[in-house]
């Protein structure tokens, strides 16, 4: 399982990836291989805003539907449309093409709660 | 058994087309036996145990004297002293119970510890199970079964019936000799396709026949006929809860289970509200994406009549489109074709 080291990650099992103002967010490996084939994705409209903590989507497994969490709270800049119709990328490149929506990031203070790729480990680990 | 091994769809794909293994050793087991045996089983299935002979196995119902179901469950029928009930795992303690207290003098004996089960199922079966056993697997005809000789040495009951939709066998043996007989079919299977299969397939592959499951579309507050299982109630035989059920079958029912495939995008889930005409008129009990049509298909519970051919089902607070459908929803899988199988 992997945990690239450039990446913030949340309990929740999302992944940030910060460039500038923009933060790019997808869900972990370790969350798409909780969740086995996953079949449906709701994303937000582009435009739309996302509130820290708070659902932005939904992604579907055939045996569980789990909500999204936002690590950050912004306006949505660009959503992976890609995905929707391909959701089975999410299992197979979560970090890479499997990216879910671009926030443009309201405060960088909300970045200051992330796990690191060590602390996300960890915390896997002691939650199995 | 693990929800699922090499993934819910690759699983499911592989009983369709090829084969695949399940450990279903948390079946319940309870053996019915001895004088009024016979007697007893008669008052405990709302299916007709005479239309089995020896060697054969029915589909049934046990109900409370209310309707409402205890479990469901296949009954074998070994001779006329000697019946086995196969039963859900997480109602065999109050099957045993039941059945014992309704057991008009038979010997009533839990065996879930003497039995582990194995379920091959797919259309090569017969094939990947050939070679391991002493009797040809072809020659068992669906809902019967024999006793079978795997490996050289293993006792097992070799029965031609599954929860898939697809030809098959479920295996009673002995625990201590399922790690080998699961090693050998894997084995055996390998030529043929074999797959381990999990619960989360078992669940999808079940959905797909709209075979009903215990705690989903049957339970204590639930009878046959709300059920629609009317065609495994046979009247006129004193069976406990008999008359509450004729009442409904002939005086209709207030609910009714219903099959329903997705038109809209989304996966109906158990305790998703179901609307007819823009109303509140029930709740999904079961529901998935059919992994071989690739849309969302459900089950669920409607009140009243049927109010045209479509519903809507609230997917997180959104009305989806759906079409009223009898199962199976899966069109190749229909019960038919296994005795045809079976006779070549």
């Amino acid at each position: 399982m992997e945990f690239p080291k450039d990446l913030k990650y949340t309990k929740e099992h999302e992944w940030v990836k910060v460039d500038g103002s923009i933060a790019t967010v997808g869900i972990t490996d370790y969350a798409q291989d909780s969740l086995g084939d996953v079949v449906y994705v709701e994303l937000p409209p582009e435009g739309g805003s996302v509130t820290k903590n708070e659902p932005f989507g939904v992604v579907e497994s055939v045996k569980a539907v789990s909500d999204l969490y936002s690590p950050i709270s912004g306006s949505v800049a660009e959503v992976n449309d890609a995905i929707i119709d391909s959701p089975e990328v999410i299992n197979e490149d979560p970090y890479g093409d499997a990216w879910m929506i671009r926030v443009e990031i309201n405060s960088p203070h909300d970045l200051s709660d992330l796990l690191s790729a060590d602390e996300y480990q960890k915390y896997i680990e002691e939650e199995k | 058994m693990p929800v699922q091994y090499s993934g819910v769809i690759d699983e499911h794909l592989a009983v369709r087309g090829a084969c695949g293994l399940f450990d279903v050793s948390h079946m319940g087991e309870v053996e019915v036996s001895g004088k009024g045996a016979l007697k007893a089983v008669h008052a405990l299935m709302t299916n007709d145990i005479d239309r089995a002979v020896d060697g054969q196995c029915l589909y049934t119902l046990l109900c409370y004297p209310d309707g409402g179901v205890v479990d469901d469950c296949i009954v074998y029928r070994f001779n006329d002293e000697r019946f086995l009930f196969c039963v859900n795992a997480s109602n065999t303690e109050k099957a045993f119970e039941w059945i014992k207290a309704n057991s008009k003098g038979a010997l009533v004996e839990n065996l879930s510890p003497e039995y582990a089960q194995l379920a091959l199922q797919g259309p090569r079966s017969v094939e990947a199970l050939r070679g391991l056993l002493d009797i040809d697997p072809a020659t068992i005809k669906r809902f019967h079964f024999m006793m079978g000789e795997l490996l050289g040495s293993i006792e097992a009951i070799i029965s031609r019936t599954g929860y898939t939709g697809e030809d098959g066998f479920e295996i009673y043996l002995p625990p201590s000799d399922a790690a080998a007989a699961w090693d050998a079919i894997m084995e055996a299977g390998k030529a043929y396709g074999i797959k381990p299969i999990g619960l989360g397939a078992r669940d999808t592959l079940r959905l797909e026949m709209g075979y009903p499951l215990y705690g989903h579309e049957l339970s204590a507050e639930i009878t046959p006929i709300e059920a629609g299982l009317k065609k495994y109630v046979r009247f006129g035989r004193g069976f406990i809860g008999e008359e509450v059920l004729r009442k409904q079958a002939e005086e209709g029912v207030k609910k009714t289970l219903i099959g329903f495939k997705m038109k809209d995008p989304g996966i109906p889930r158990a305790g998703y509200g179901i609307m007819m005409e823009g109303k509140a008129a029930g709740m999904v009990t079961s529901g998935t994406l059919s992994p071989s049509l690739n849309i969302g298909i459900g089950m669920g519970y409607v009140d009243g009549a049927l109010k045209g051919a479509e519903i809507d089902v609230m997917i997180r607070n959104r009305a989806a489109r759906a079409i009223i459908a009898k199962p199976p929803f899966y069109p190749e899988a229909k019960a038919e074709p296994y005795l045809k199988k079976a006779a070549v």
